[in-house]
C-alpha cells in the first residue's frame, strides 16, 4: 500500500527521529510513504475562526495532492493530523468555506476544485487499520517485555470527536493496544487525555509547567516509567518539565526497537 | 456605542459559529478547563458575557492568551455551545486590529531555547498575531 | 344540487382576528348549492350548535360546511349537531380556517382570501358527499397489558377489579419491574418492596388476572376491539404446575456466576434463579446460557435436588393466540448506556455507579445487606459525590435531549438515606438546576441540605479522577466562580433513562406511533395522554415519557378507566371512511394489496358483470373492519378502481379544482 505522506515543519527539523523511524517502520511493515511534494506547514494550530480562509490553504493543498494522486494521506504529528482532518471535515460540510477557499485556489497556476475527497489516515490509524495490531506484534522481534510505559494522547488527536473520529475521546485504546503489540506493558492513567500547555508554553512557561507536572505526576502515581507521543510539541512541553524522572520518546523509536530496525 | 457593541456581539457569534443561546450554564466546560486557574474570565463566563453582550469585558480579558485550544470544553460541553470557538473569536477580534498583536517576533530570540520544535513558534504566532 | 349551509366561526379573536369573517358569509352566498351563510362567535358553543341545527331544519339543509378549526378538534361536535337536525352525519364538511389559515397568517387581507379558498374547496367536496353508514364489530372483553412493572399491574388491577379479565406479559421471569428494585420511595420514604409485593400478590391472586412472565409479544393483528396476539411463552425450563418455589435447585446450582440482572450486575446469581426473594410467580428459570447441562451436557444437579420433579431440560417456547379488545402499553424504561460519558470514568472505576446500582447498595436485601461499601475495597466510603443530570439535557449525539424528571428527587432521596445511615458520611451533590415540582417534593429536597447538611454545589462535573484509594472530582461551583479539586470515595451518576429498547418493536406490531427518542406518543398530548393515536392502544408508565411513581400510578388508572370504558361496549362503530374498489375497473394486479399496511386488502375470484358480459375475475375485497381509511389504495390503483369514501377521488378533485379557480 503507498500513502501520502505530510512530515509537517517539525518533523524535518526537530522531531527528524519521529520520521526517520517512521518511515523505516513503514518499510518493515510493508507499506510506503511518499512525501506530499512541496508541502506546506499547516500552521501547527487548525484556524478556528469560521472566516479564516488563507490559513486554511496549506492543509487544503496538501489534501487535493494526495486525493489527486488516489492515496490516503499519512500524519504522523498530532498538530498536523488535527489541521488536516479537520479542515477537510470544513471542506465536506462548509459550503461557504468551500467556495471561498476554490474561489482562493481559482487564482492558483494550476487551477482545480477541491470537496473534501481525500481520507486523513494517522500513522497510528495505519498501523491498528490497515496493519493491524495482530500482524505487527506477529512482526516483533524485539518484544519490549517488561517495559511500563504509560501513552500520552493529548488533545489534538482525540477532540473534537465527532471530527476526529480518532478513538474514544475520554477513554482511549489505540496507543495501549499499539504498546501491547511491541510487547510492552501499558500503562493506563486518567490525565492522558489532558492537555500539556500546547503552544502556552512559549510565552507562559509556568502555565505549561504545571500542566505537564500533572500529568506526568499522575503518570508515575500509575507506575509509568516513560511515556509514549505522537507530538513534538507534547514530547517538548512533558519533556521539559519531567524529563529527568519520567522521559518522554516518540512512538515511533519505540516501534523501531520493537521491530529491530532501530538505527544507534 | 451600543450599537457598535451589538455588531461586534454578531461578529463574534459569526467568527466563532457558536451557539451562545443553547447553554445551560452547568459550568462544564469551566469544570473541564485546564487553564481554568489561570483565566480572570473563566470558559462560561466567555459564553454568559456574549450572551449579555458584555463584549469589552471579552476582549480586554487576560484568558484570551490562556485558552490552550485542547477542545475539552468543546468535548464535554452537553449542548453543543462550543466555548472555546468563542474565545478564539475574541482573540481573533483582537489581534486583527492594528498593533494589538500578542507576539512580536522581537521576542523570540530570549524566548528560544535549543530544544524548542519549529511547531511550538508556528502555533504561537498563528494564535497571538496576525 | 345540494342544499348547502355554510357556518364561520369567529373563535374569539382566534379567527376573527385575522380573517374577515363578514365577508367570508358575503363571499360564501354565491356559491353553487349555497343557500344559507352565517357567523358565530363560538360555533362549537351550545348556540352555536343550536343555530347549525335550526339552520338545517329551516333551510331544508343536504349539507354543512363548517368553518372553523381543525376537523381533528370538532369535527365529531358538528357531525352530532347535524345528526340531532336529522341530517346523515358525513354530509358535513370542516374548511380549518384557523390552524390552516389564521394562525399561521399576519396579514388581514391575505388571511381572508385563503379562508375564502378553504371554505370554496369545502363547498366543492361537500356537493359530491353522499350519506355514509358505520358498520358495527364486535368488542373483545378482555386487555393485555404490554410490561409488568408497577405501571402495568396497576393498571391490570384497575381492569380487573371492574370485572374484566386482563392478561400480563412480563419479559422478565417476575412482575415487579424497576420498582422491585428500589430501596425506599420519595417523598415519604416508604419502602418500596413494602407498598409493592402486595400489589404483585394481588395481581397474581386476581381471578381475572393471567401472568405470562418470561414471555413476549411476537405478533399483533387486527384493530380496536379484535386483537389477535400471539405470545411466546419462553421456556422455562422448570414446569409451573409442579415447582414448590422451595429454592433448592438454586441452592445446589454450581454454575452461579452470572451477573444478577435484578441486583444491575453487582453481585452474581445462579444458573437456575428467581430473580428475587419476594418474585411473582416464585418459579426459577434456567438460563440456558448459563447453565452446564446446557452446555457441556453433564450436571443436572437441579434435576437431582428437586423432589417434586419439576425441572424439564426438554421443555421448548410455547406460542399462545389470545384475543383482546384493548392492548395497553406498560413497557417501562432502562437508564442509558454510559459506554459514551468516559470522563465520569464509569467504566473504569468500580466506585462509580448509577443511581439503579445504588438503589442495591443501599437496599437491605440487596448484595451488601444494606451496608454502604465501594466496591473496589469494600470499605465505607468516607464521602459519596452525586452527579446530576448525566446523559439528560444533552442535545449531543451521546445524550438525550430530555429532563429524565426523576433524578433530582432520587437523588436527594440516596443522599438523606447515606445521612439516616451514617451521618459521619460527607455527601455532596452537583447539579446544574434542581427541578422538584411535585406535591411535598421541594419540601423533600430541602431537608436534604437543611436537615442533613447535604452539600448542593452548582456545577456539572468536568472529569472524574480514579486514584486508586480515593476519587477526585474535577469541578467549578458556578456560584462562586471557583475550582474544586474533591476528594471523594463513592461517586453516584444519575443516569438518564431511556424507554425499552423492546418497546420499539411492539409499537411498530401495534402501529402505535413513538416520538424520536423513542418514547409512545399520544394521541393529544393534552387531551388524551393515555390513549395512543392507534384505536384500542393505551400508555402506562415511563413507555410514554419519564415520570416518578405517583404519577405513573395515576396514568395506570387512567389508562384502566379508559380501557373499561371501551369494553363495556358490546359493539364498537367503526368509521365509514374506508376504501371501496369498483370490481369493474380492478384488473386485478395486487398494487393496493402491497401498500396496505394494515393487511385489509385481498383478491378474490368473483363473477362480474361487464355490461352484459358475465366472467369470473380476480378483484380487491376490503376488509372494511381492518382498513383504516389513509387512502394509500387509491392513490396506488393504476386503473382508479380503488376509491375512499369520503375523500373520493372525485371529491378531491372538486376541492383542488375550487382552490385552483
Amino acid at each position: 500500500m503507498v500513502y501520502s505522506y505530510y512530515p509537517g515543519c517539525t518533523l524535518k527539523t526537530k522531531a527528524k527521529e519521529l520520521d526517520k523511524n517512521a518511515r523505516l517502520c513503514a518499510q518493515a511493515l510493508g507499506f510506503t510513504l511518499e512525501e506530499v511534494e512541496a508541502w506546506q506547514c499547516c500552521g501547527a494550530v487548525y484556524p478556528m475562526g469560521t472566516d479564516e480562509i488563507a490559513t486554511k490553504l496549506p492543509a487544503v493543498r496538501a489534501l487535493h495532492a494526495a486525493d489527486e494522486k488516489g492515496q490516503s494521506i499519512v500524519t504522523l504529528c498530532s498538530a498536523c493530523h488535527h489541521v488536516l482532518k479537520r479542515v477537510n471535515e470544513d471542506m465536506r460540510q462548509d459550503k461557504d468555506l468551500r467556495t471561498k477557499v476554490n474561489n482562493y485556489i481559482a487564482q492558483e497556476e494550476e487551477p482545480y476544485t477541491y470537496n473534501g475527497e481525500a481520507n486523513v489516515l494517522h500513522y497510528l490509524e495505519v498501523l491498528r487499520d490497515q496493519v493491524g495490531f495482530d500482524n505487527l506484534a506477529a512482526k516483533v522481534k524485539n518484544p519490549l517485555a517488561g517495559r511500563k510505559i504509560g501513552a500520552y494522547y493529548g488533545c489534538m488527536l482525540l477532540r473534537p470527536s465527532s471530527v476526529m473520529q480518532f478513538d474514544d475521546p475520554e477513554n482511549p485504546t489505540i496507543f495501549e493496544d499499539f504498546i501491547k503489540a511491541i510487547g510492552a506493558e501499558p500503562v493506563v492513567y486518567p490525565y492522558r487525555n489532558e492537555c500539556c500547555g500546547g503552544y502556552i508554553s512559549l510565552k507562559e512557561k509556568e502555565m505549561a509547567e504545571e500542566m505537564a507536572g500533572k500529568i506526568a505526576d499522575n503518570a508515575l502515581s500509575k507506575g509509568a516509567e516513560v511515556l509514549i507521543t505522537a507530538c513534538p510539541l507534547c514530547l517538548y512541553n512533558m519533556d521539559k518539565k519531567t524529563g529527568e524522572t519520567l522521559p518522554t520518546v516518540y512512538f515511533t523509536e519505540f516501534l523501531a526497537e520493537a521491530l529491530g530496525i532501530k538505527e544507534e | 456605542m451600543h450599537g457598535n457593541n451589538d455588531y461586534q456581539q454578531e461578529q463574534i457569534r459569526t467568527i466563532s459559529g457558536a451557539e451562545d443561546r443553547k447553554c445551560m450554564k452547568c459550568g462544564k466546560c469551566s469544570a473541564s478547563c485546564p487553564s481554568y486557574d489561570s483565566m480572570d474570565i473563566r470558559p462560561h463566563q466567555f459564553v454568559s458575557y456574549l450572551r449579555g453582550g458584555d463584549i469589552d469585558a471579552m476582549l480586554s480579558s487576560k484568558s484570551i492568551w490562556k485558552c490552550i485550544s485542547c477542545f475539552a470544553c468543546v468535548e464535554r460541553c452537553p449542548r453543543d455551545v462550543k466555548p472555546a470557538q468563542i474565545i478564539e473569536a475574541a482573540r481573533l477580534m483582537v489581534i486583527r486590529q492594528q498593533g494589538e498583536n500578542y507576539l512580536s517576533p522581537d521576542d523570540v530570540p530570549e524566548l528560544l531555547d535549543p530544544e524548542l520544535p519549529q511547531q511550538l513558534l508556528a502555533s504561537a504566532f498563528r494564535k497571538y498575531a496576525k | 344540487m345540494q342544499r348547502i349551509g355554510v357556518f364561520v366561526c369567529h373563535c374569539g379573536t382566534n379567527i376573527a382576528g385575522t380573517v374577515d369573517v363578514a365577508e367570508i358569509v358575503e363571499m360564501a352566498k354565491p356559491e353553487p348549492g349555497v343557500v344559507h351563510a352565517a357567523e358565530y362567535p363560538y360555533m362549537c358553543s351550545e348556540a352555536g350548535q343550536n343555530m347549525i341545527i335550526n339552520a338545517v331544519k329551516e333551510h331544508n339543509l343536504s349539507g354543512v360546511v363548517i368553518c372553523s378549526c381543525s376537523p381533528r378538534m370538532h369535527e365529531a361536535t358538528f357531525r352530532k349537531a347535524a345528526e340531532k337536525a336529522g341530517l346523515n352525519p358525513y354530509m358535513v364538511e370542516i374548511a380549518n380556517i384557523r390552524e390552516h389559515c389564521s394562525w399561521i397568517h399576519k396579514d388581514k387581507a391575505e388571511a381572508t382570501q385563503k379562508a375564502l379558498t378553504l371554505t370554496r374547496a369545502a363547498i366543492a367536496k361537500v356537493q359530491l358527499n353522499s350519506p355514509l353508514f358505520p358498520d358495527e364489530s364486535p368488542v373483545t372483553k378482555r386487555a393485555l397489558v404490554i410490561g409488568g412493572g408497577i405501571a402495568g399491574i396497576q393498571t391490570a388491577l384497575d381492569i380487573a377489579d371492574a370485572g374484566f379479565e386482563v392478561d400480563i406479559v412480563e419479559s422478565t421471569p417476575s412482575i415487579g419491574g424497576k420498582m422491585a428494585q428500589l430501596d425506599k420511595t420519595f417523598p415519604t420514604l416508604d419502602c418500596a418492596a413494602c407498598i409493592l409485593t402486595p400489589k404483585m400478590v394481588d395481581a397474581s391472586a386476581h381471578e381475572n388476572i393471567t401472568l405470562y412472565t418470561y414471555s413476549q409479544v411476537d405478533k399483533v393483528e387486527g384493530f380496536v376491539g379484535d386483537f389477535t396476539v400471539t405470545i411466546r411463552k419462553k421456556a422455562r425450563s422448570v414446569d409451573f404446575e409442579k415447582c414448590t418455589g422451595c429454592g433448592a435447585c438454586s441452592e445446589k446450582c454450581p454454575s452461579k456466576k452470572s451477573p444478577s440482572e435484578f441486583d444491575q450486575g453487582l453481585c452474581t446469581r445462579p444458573a437456575i434463579y428467581t430473580p428475587f426473594a419476594q418474585a411473582v410467580p416464585n418459579v426459577p428459570v434456567i438460563d440456558r446460557e448459563a447453565c452446564l447441562k446446557f452446555k457441556t451436557g453433564k450436571c443436572g444437579l437441579c434435576e437431582t435436588v428437586c423432589a417434586p420433579k419439576a425441572i424439564n431440560f426438554e421443555q421448548e417456547d410455547e406460542l399462545v393466540e389470545r384475543k383482546y379488545g384493548a392492548v395497553v402499553m406498560a413497557t417501562g424504561y432502562e437508564p442509558v448506556s454510559l459506554d459514551k460519558f468516559g470522563e465520569y470514568s464509569y467504566d473504569s472505576s468500580p466506585d462509580v455507579i448509577t443511581s439503579l446500582e445504588f438503589e442495591r447498595l443501599t437496599n437491605a436485601a440487596g448484595p451488601t445487606g444494606g451496608a454502604l461499601t465501594r466496591l473496589s475495597d469494600k470499605r465505607k466510603p468516607k464521602s459519596v459525590t452525586f452527579i446530576q443530570c448525566v446523559g439528560s439535557r444533552d442535545v449531543t449525539q451521546r445524550g438525550k435531549a430530555y429532563c429524565s424528571k426523576i433524578c433530582c428527587m432520587y437523588t436527594a432521596k440516596h443522599a438523606m438515606l447515606i445521612k439516616e445511615k451514617y451521618p459521619d458520611i460527607e455527601v455532596n451533590i452537583f447539579y446544574i438546576d434542581v427541578r422538584t415540582p411535585g406535591k411535598a417534593f421541594d419540601e423533600f429536597y430541602r431537608r436534604a441540605e437543611d436537615e442533613y447538611g447535604v452539600r448542593y454545589i452548582k456545577g456539572q462535573v468536568g472529569k472524574v479522577i480514579d486514584n486508586g484509594d480515593h476519587l477526585q472530582i474535577q469541578a467549578v461551583d458556578m456560584l462562586d466562580n471557583k475550582k474544586m479539586e474533591l476528594q471523594t470515595d463513592m461517586v453516584v451518576l444519575a443516569t438518564a433513562i431511556e424507554p425499552v429498547e423492546s418497546a420499539k418493536s411492539i409499537a411498530t406490531m401495534l402501529t402505535a406511533s413513538i416520538d424520536t427518542n423513542n418514547f409512545m406518543t399520544e394521541a393529544h398530548p393534552k387531551l388524551r395522554p393515555v390513549e395512543s393515536p392507534t384505536a384500542g392502544v393505551f400508555l402506562s408508565g415511563v413507555c410514554q415519557g419519564p415520570k416518578d411513581i405517583p404519577e405513573t400510578v395515576a396514568q395506570a388508572g387512567a389508562a384502566a378507566a379508559k380501557v373499561i370504558g371501551l369494553l363495556v361496549k358490546d359493539k364498537l362503530m367503526s368509521n365509514p371512511c374506508t376504501a371501496k374498489p369498483d370490481e369493474l375497473y380492478c384488473n386485478g394486479c395486487s398494487v393496493c394489496e402491497n401498500v396496505c399496511p394494515y393487511g385489509a386488502i385481498s383478491y378474490e375470484d368473483c363473477e362480474v358483470n361487464d355490461h352484459g358480459v358475465r366472467e369470473v375475475r380476480r378483484v380487491a375485497q376490503v376488509n372494511k373492519a381492518l382498513c383504516q381509511g389513509c387512502g394509500a389504495c387509491a392513490v396506488t390503483c393504476p386503473s382508479g378502481a380503488m376509491d375512499l369514501q369520503g375523500f373520493s377521488n372525485r371529491q378531491i378533485q372538486a376541492e383542488v379544482d375550487a382552490i385552483c379557480r
